[in-house]
């Protein structure tokens, strides 16, 4: 729904080198929040950075009427965000999109998250765990320090696999025995995947090979998040032809095996 | 008791219950979620061209000092599917409709100008002669004014509804443009389209938008915006919609007082989803504040 919300924030705290955590009072916020669904966050009141950034849900705690985010310090507009101190309101648009679809048939799914795109991923695993269905996680990024979302997975009951530049793990070829293991072993119904071009190729391969169902969360540069302008497009191959979608509305998240990856 | 203030403006025979509508291309049928269409001026849909285009390489957006580039182009599912779809989609809400035309030569303008300046949803043209000609020099129409004044007066012969010219900044002398538009026929001019402009990531050494170039809006904008519609209001009487910039009610008023009969709404609308309302509201409080009972009293009454 896009709706602006001004809501108070609980908690905006550094968790690692590179990245912050935000937590959001949703208690004023009637709509119904899914994973993989997203929120354009306005990250400073200044005439520069002013168009509004997009941020996946990365938990959303029913139970205590809170939302959580977690993000990268990448430019002027997340370096702003870090500024924004409990008690002050946060201004948000959403929830924006499409989540993700965890099929009542599926019993264990496997998630392949590269970088921030663990945020996405994160509150499928927490649905995961809600729902019973047994999930794995291999979490890809530059250093270990990077992985802190990790421990949130496994508290959802996720089994988590990482690997990193650091530890020179993170080659597609290791990601790739990894995951076949994975599908093999614990006879995996569905792939899911968010944060990196070569993993989602992975991804594709492995679902095509396998007959596997699959999704994936995109990130496209945005301008507006309401469907208007026309930045955020991707092409999906349907039937053979190209359909030209924007992610902000049709997506994020898209079934893995018509996503067309440049 | 509170004062009954005239908000309606007239382009042509067109009157519009307001003087804000948003600008073409900012502007989505989605957007109703957060956005009350029948309270804004007029409905302005994205520009269509005539076939089917797929627009530019992504990124298609990025931010600079108090502006963006976009170098979008023109995404369009082409005629047939506008009017099977965008025209009966709009026309259920209660507000003017105008459709915003590209073409890449003077004859697909007069004929797209003929279908729809002849439908009877559609209440007026505006035609982006900010768009390349591509059977001319490839420049922009609206960067000559011989050739402004050739497709407006053929457009004129096609169709009886107002026209709007949407000029582009890129030029010279504005002035010689909005002559040449108004001598062609036109019965209102935008004021103005995006200025052509370039960002570069210093890291990767690559242009910010896919398409090298595109067009900056947003506040950084304004300030240009504003001369040209004092410009423009100098050398003709036709009503111009001001355009670049806009966030607020204060910056609407500032281009009404520099010549302008209304004004459209593109990037604030981005940053808030209730940016057309809000800025009508805050033209509201500012009649109110100045005790202005019609707001076309206002238009170009900056004090020199
Ligand atoms: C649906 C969606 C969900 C996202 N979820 C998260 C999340 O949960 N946590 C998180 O940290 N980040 C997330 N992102 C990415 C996040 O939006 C960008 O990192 C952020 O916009 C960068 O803003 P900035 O002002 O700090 O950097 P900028 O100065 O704007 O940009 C720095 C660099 O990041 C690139 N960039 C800017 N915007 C985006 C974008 N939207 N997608 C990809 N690259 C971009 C630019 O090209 C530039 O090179 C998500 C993006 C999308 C589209
Ligand atoms: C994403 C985007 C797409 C645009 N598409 C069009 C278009 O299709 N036709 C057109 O005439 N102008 C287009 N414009 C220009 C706007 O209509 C407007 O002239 C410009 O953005 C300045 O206004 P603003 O500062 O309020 O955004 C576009 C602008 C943006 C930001
Ligand atoms: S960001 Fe504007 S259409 Fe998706």
């Amino acid at each position: 729904m896009m709706k602006q919300h001004l809501l108070p924030i609980l908690t905006n705290v550094q968790v690692s080198e590179r990245y912050w955590h935000m937590t959001i009072d949703t208690s004023n916020m009637n709509e119904r929040i899914e994973p993989g669904q997203f929120f354009h966050i306005r990250c400073s009141d200044n005439a520069f950075p002013f168009l509004r950034r997009p941020f996946s849900i990365y938990r959303i705690n029913r139970e205590e009427d809170t939302i959580e985010f977690l993000y990268l310090v990448k430019g002027e507009g997340t370096k702003d965000l870090t500024k924004k101190k409990p008690g002050e309101t946060a201004d948000l648009l959403g929830p924006l999109g499409y989540g993700f679809k965890l099929d009542p048939g599926f019993d264990e799914i496997l998630l392949t998250a590269r970088g921030v795109g663990i945020a996405t991923l994160a509150a499928l695993a927490q649905e995961a765990g809600r729902k019973g269905v047994r999930c794995t996680a291999i979490l890809s990024a530059r250093s270990k320090n990077d992985l802190l979302a990790a421990e949130t997975l496994q508290d959802f009951g996720a089994e988590v696999h990482h690997v990193t530049e650091e530890e020179e793990t993170s080659g597609v070829e290791s990601v790739e025995s990894q995951m076949r293991d994975i599908i093999e072993r614990k006879d995996v119904n569905a792939l899911y995947t968010c944060g990196s071009r070569r993993l989602s190729r992975l991804n594709q391969r492995l679902a095509a090979e396998y007959g596997l169902p699959g999704e994936i969360a995109l990130e496209e540069q945005m301008g507006c998040a309401m469907g208007a302008c026309f930045a955020c497009v991707c092409d999906l191959e349907e039937e053979g032809k190209h359909r030209s979608v924007r992610v902000c509305l049709e997506g994020p998240v898209f079934p893995l095996e018509k996503v067309v990856i440049s | 008791m509170i004062a009954q203030r005239k908000m309606g403006i007239s382009i042509g025979s067109l009157t519009l219950p307001n003087p804000v509508m948003p600008a073409s291309g900012a502007f989505g049928p989605e957007m109703h979620e957060a956005l009350d269409f029948n309270q804004i001026g007029a409905i302005v849909p994205k520009s269509i061209t005539k076939h089917p285009q797929p627009g530019n390489d992504t990124p298609r957006v990025c931010e600079t000092y108090a502006g963006m580039i976009n170098s979008i182009g023109i995404q369009s599912k082409g005629l047939d599917a506008y009017l099977a779809k965008t025209i009966p989609e709009f026309s259920a809400y209660d507000v003017p409709l105008i459709s915003s035309i590209s073409a890449e030569s003077i004859d697909e303008f007069v004929e797209m100008s003929d279908v729809l300046g002849n439908h009877p949803d559609i209440d007026a043209l505006e035609l982006n002669i900010s768009c390349p000609n591509l059977k001319g020099d490839g420049h922009a129409f609206g960067m000559d004014a011989d050739v402004t004044y050739e497709l407006m007066q053929r457009v004129r012969k096609v169709t009886d509804i107002p026209l709007i010219a949407k000029l582009t900044p890129n030029v010279t002398s504005i002035q010689e443009i909005a002559k040449a538009a108004d001598a062609g026929g036109a019965d209102a001019l935008t004021v103005a389209n995006t200025m052509l402009a370039m960002a570069i990531d210093t890291e990767s050494r690559k242009p910010m938008v896919g398409n090298v170039m595109g067009g900056l809006s947003g506040p950084a904008v304004k300030p240009i915006m504003v001369r040209m519609i004092y410009q423009t209001a100098q050398v003709t009487d036709l009503p111009i919609i001001g355009c670049g910039g806009v966030m607020n009610g204060n910056d609407a008023i500032e281009m009404i007082i520099a010549g302008a009969s209304a004004v459209q709404v593109g990037t604030a609308s981005f940053i808030t989803p209730t940016a057309l309302t809000d800025v009508i509201e805050e033209i509201r409080e500012y009649m109110d504040r100045h005790d202005i009972m019609d707001i076309n009293d206002l238009t170009g009454t900056v004090e020199i």
